[in-house]
């Protein structure tokens, strides 16, 4: 098996707060902190958290929207980081993306036809016949009426609006799509349409998925691996079912018991997690979910938690619930075990 | 909810055919009694020489007549035929409205555009607009002028130069405005290059604001004119211009008061003709400025 | 007039055949085509749809609130208290907004005066319609920022909104709502904008809140899930009509209208397992420009029939306390 399509390591963007002119420290927006994962061939790893946890900035700096403080972005084992812009368009093609919001994400002047068929113009001159070939193929893989060509967007509903912008992330035959809340601004029931489409979209083509989303019922739907973030960091990496099954980091637990259930005769129990996420400008020390954590210790208040990895295959950032010592002792006994735990996961995964 | 919160859109234009015409009539009337009374103007200016007499001819033995039916209007101080001179100066207000409108939006778009996509030359262009805005228009004629002498290109530009920066800025706003969507962020992800994105995706939101303010320019650029020629920096003295015609013809108001009322009239009819298209314009293009129905 | 105080005792809010049409240009939306349904003392009715159901359009004409140039009321009754709100003064119509009827909305952030700090805000609501003096309100003002848990009250009475956190001036919202102790509160998606940790504390508050002040509630969302931890009884709406009326446990036990079901089953839930493909509602919502004939969504259902195509259904009850405007509806529960 060859190395891993796309490989993030320690990620980092920082916003500048003002330009700075008289004062030399400028106050930055901590908006990605050291971020690294990796997405397998036909993958779908879901990035979950809440608002401002940096889930947004990670896929425009996956697409290079933005330009990352720091790390590397690699696909198949290129540093897209470095590459010039016309390298860069290159890539591109591997990599597409479907934006969350269906009525902004199309250029409302263009026709359905033109929407869809530009990626490719953007490469090799089409000529008329050839484009409605396109456009109609394209449509056709969305599940929509090829008729639909010489549409305006605002003759649409908003489930066939986010089909066009998956079909126009079809159009270059990306082995990457990141979804950036794709189906978030969809009503329930054109949701279902969507997920499905991508989940069908995955197993004809063997698309990966970077699906980003703050919606755990539709993560647990529709991942293969979850990567949770809080204030920009990602504080629990797990195989999507063991996640769900029994979370370790105490944020991971708070979401999925925040999440309403649609059952009535359900008594929550448990209080929900209290406060309110912290500003990025200016983060907690430590671990920046101790304000809020139930189970937050001294040493919380002080030091950032390593991600370090759990026997099930799972990554978690937590001084309490997956301390460092453990793992050094662990990794004495079993250390190669732990690699082999690792790398099973992976690939039952993607086969 | 929706039917509240609804993303109100501009209406793509360009799809409405020739029949919707009268529809289109009674919803926008200012566009059609502005662009009415425009295009009349205009035609009456371009067919003046096969209607009305020799504007310069002079005839000093019918100074300053009543109108008859050989010279509608009558004759002014040097007894030229003053309505010849008032349709003649429809050519002269027009062209110098319609090309330093054209001027100001060409160049305004250009520096608006630029402005909003790159910041090195944001900073300085705006700099620059900033420090056009502060001279004022009558000034900075009468220095050009005084530079080269008379006439009317350098008038044209004189006018043009500081409605410029209104221009850019507003094209600029559009710009900074338009880049942030995420129509152009897919067009980006999509390999699209940068020209081709300014001139698909970003060029053609700025076309309708650009035509409003187009029509303010060639509103103020006529009374500009009219100003300029009246101070007798403007258009030389033997062209017609409404201007001109004025400035000569302030002394004889009591003996023959059509020599300034024509043009002056002329003058009104022109720039309100303009303002309502410009208005008629706005509410085409931006629906929720025009209170529904 | 006996009948009347009967009715006053249990039903707050009475709407009978309620019709709201929208006026575009050239057409007519029929945004609420005739909904009938009560609210009781202390409840908590929660209304459920997707957009442009017309749920957001149901509050907005309760409280008379619709656009004055393109929306108008058209035909039916609102009975507060059995006095019908449609036939009141605007004057009359002040004394109940924001006294007897209040209304919280979806993005707090818009219905907050961004140069009035939150205090000053809460304290002008209480002025409004009590005879509190200055003092007094602010005063007031603090004990109810205290009364929604925003922690340190003295000093966030002098914030101003955009010095709050989305969660923070949603509370504010709350505040502000229950300053004159409304008999009923309309929260109109008031968790949507929100992240679920914060929509979690918010929906206990406003759990909470109702239980210790009696207040009716009716909760307009599009999340079922929202619907299951706060509402007693549930109205379902579809293309401007109400499609089901349950209490909330009975809804989810035995969905009786086919877009019930439908809409339940399209949203993912763990509990049914992990399957690949959600169930989906084929098709899309209906246009309301318009007029529809037979059922609105019988070219989306799985179990329409002839009769469906032709002939409206209308609300009635399946069982006892649970209805449904549908023809089939004894087969659709069973199934």
């Amino acid at each position: 098996m060859s190395g891993p399509l796309l490989k993030v390591e320690n990620l980092t963007k920082h916003y500048p707060l003002g330009t700075g002119f008289l004062n030399k420290t400028i106050p930055v927006v901590r908006a990605v902190e050291d971020v690294s994962f990796s997405v397998e061939a036909g993958e779908t790893l879901c990035i979950v958290g809440e608002s401002g946890c940096g889930k947004s900035t990670v896929a425009r700096l996956l697409m290079r929207l933005v330009e990352p403080t720091a790390g590397r972005v690699l696909i198949d084992g290129t540093d897209i980081a470095g590459l010039k812009k016309n390298a860069l368009r290159a890539w591109r093609r591997r990599m597409q993306m479907v934006f969350q919001d269906p009525y902004s994400s199309l250029n409302p002047r263009l026709t359905v036809e033109k929407i869809i068929t530009e990626p490719v113009e953007n490469f090799e001159r089409l000529s008329r016949k050839q484009r409605k070939a396109l456009a109609a193929e394209l449509l056709r893989k969305v599940g929509m009426s090829p008729e639909m060509m010489n549409r305006l967007p605002s003759e649409l509903s908003g489930g066939q609006r986010q089909r066009l912008g998956i079909a126009r992330a079809l159009a270059l035959q990306p082995s990457l799509i990141i979804a950036d809340e794709a189906v978030s601004a969809l009503d329930v029931s054109v949701q279902a349409q969507i997920l499905n489409l991508l989940l069908d979209l995955q197993q004809q083509m063997g698309i990966a998925f970077v699906f980003i989303s703050h919606d755990l019922g539709v993560v647990e739907h529709i991942g293969h691996r979850v990567a949770v973030m809080y204030l920009g960091r990602i504080v629990e990496l797990a195989p999507c079912e063991a996640l769900f099954a029994k979370p370790v980091h105490p944020y991971t637990e708070a979401l999925i018991a925040a999440a309403p259930i649609p059952d009535p005769t359900r008594v929550r129990l448990e209080a929900p997690v209290e406060g309110e996420v912290p500003s990025p400008i200016n983060p907690p020390s430590g671990c920046a979910f101790h304000p809020r954590c139930p189970i937050a210790v001294e040493r919380c208040r002080i030091d950032v938690p390593p991600l370090v990895p759990m026997a099930d295959g799972r990554v978690v950032a937590c001084h309490v619930r997956a301390p460092v010592t453990d793992l050094l002792e662990q990794s004495n006994v079993i250390a190669g075990d732990q690699l082999a735990l690792v790398s099973e996961s992976h690939s039952s995964i993607s086969g | 909810m929706t039917l509240l919160s609804a993303p109100v859109e501009t209406v793509p234009i360009g799809r409405q055919r020739l029949s919707d015409l009268p529809r289109l009539a009674k919803r926008h009337p200012l566009v059609f009694i502005g662009g009415g009374l425009l295009t009349l103007l205009i035609v009456l200016a371009l067919a003046a020489p096969l209607y009305a007499g020799d504007p310069l001819n002079m005839d000093p033995f019918k100074r300053l007549q009543p109108p008859s039916p050989e010279m509608w209007f009558g004759s002014d101080n040097l007894g030229r035929d003053v309505f010849a001179r008032t349709m003649f100066g429809t050519r002269i207000s027009l062209m110098v409205g319609l090309i330093s409108a054209a001027y100001a939006a060409v160049g305004g778009l250009l520096i608006g555009i630029l402005a909003g996509y790159s910041r090195a030359f944001d900073s300085v262009a705006m700099r620059v607009m900033d420090g056009l805005m502060s001279i004022p228009t009558i000034l900075l004629a009468i220095a050009l002028i005084s530079l080269t002498g008379p006439g009317i290109g350098i008038l044209i530009v004189a006018i043009a130069i500081p409605e410029l920066p209104g221009v850019a800025r507003l094209v600029r706003s559009v710009v900074l405005g338009v880049r942030e969507r995420p129509y152009v962020e897919a067009a980006v992800c999509g390999g699209a290059r940068l020209p081709k994105v300014l001139w698909r995706h970003i060029l053609p939101s700025t076309i309708p604001p650009l035509m409003v303010q187009g029509a303010n320019v060639c509103a103020s650029a006529i009374l500009t004119e009219a100003a300029l020629s009246f101070l007798g920096v403007g258009v030389p003295p033997e062209i017609p211009s409404w201007g001109n015609m004025i400035a000569s013809s302030r002394l004889y108001l009591a003996i023959a008061p059509l020599t300034i009322f024509a043009p002056g009239i002329c003058l009104a009819v022109t720039v309100l003709a303009v303002n309502l298209l410009g208005d008629g314009l706005r509410d085409l293009f931006d629906p929720r400025a025009k209170r529904r129905r | 007039m006996l009948m009347h105080t009967t009715i006053a005792n249990d039903v707050l809010l009475d709407v009978q055949n309620l019709e709201t049409h929208f006026y575009g240009d050239e057409s007519i939306t029929r945004a609420l085509g005739g909904i009938s349904f009560q609210v009781k003392r202390g409840e908590t009715l929660g209304v459920v749809g997707e957009s442009g159901c017309g749920k957001s359009v149901t509050a907005l004409s309760i409280l008379r609130l619709l656009p004055k140039l393109t929306a108008k009321t058209v035909g039916g009754e609102i009975r507060f208290h059995g006095r019908d709100l449609l036939k009141l003064s605007e004057r009359e119509m002040r004394g109940i907004r924001g006294n007897r009827i209040a209304m919280i909305f979806q993005e707090p952030m818009t219905s907050l005066n961004p140069v009035y700090t939150v205090g000053h805000q809460i304290a002008e609501a209480v002025q409004i319609h009590t005879k509190a003096t200055k003092s007094e309100a602010m005063a007031k003002a603090q004990e109810l920022l205290r009364l929604v848990r925003i922690s340190d009250p003295e000093r966030r009475v002098n914030n101003y909104p955009h010095e709050m956190s989305g969660g923070m001036r949603q509370r504010a919202m709350i505040a502000m709502a229950l300053a004159c102790s409304p008999e009923l509160l309309i929260a109109d998606e008031p968790t949507t904008a929100l992240d679920v940790t914060i929509q979690a504390q918010i929906l206990r508050l406003v759990v909470e809140l109702k239980e210790r002040t009696g207040t009716a509630v009716m909760f307009i969302t599009h999340d079922l899930g929202v619907v299951a931890e706060t509402c007693q009884r549930v109205i379902v709406m579809y293309a401007g009509r109400i499609v089901e009326q349950a209490s909330v446990v009975d809804l989810f036990a035995r969905p009786s209208h086919p877009y019930t079901q439908g809409l339940m089953r399209s949203v993912p839930d763990r509990r049914r397992g992990r399957q690949r493909r959600l169930p989906e509602i084929p098709g899309i919502v209906p246009s309301l420009r318009e007029p529809i004939v037979g059922c609105s969504f019988a070219p989306r259902c799985p179990f329409a029939i002839d009769i469906c195509r032709e002939k409206t259904p209308i609300l009635r009850d399946v069982v006892p306390g649970h209805g449904a405007a549908c023809w089939r509806a004894e087969e659709v529960m069973g199934a």
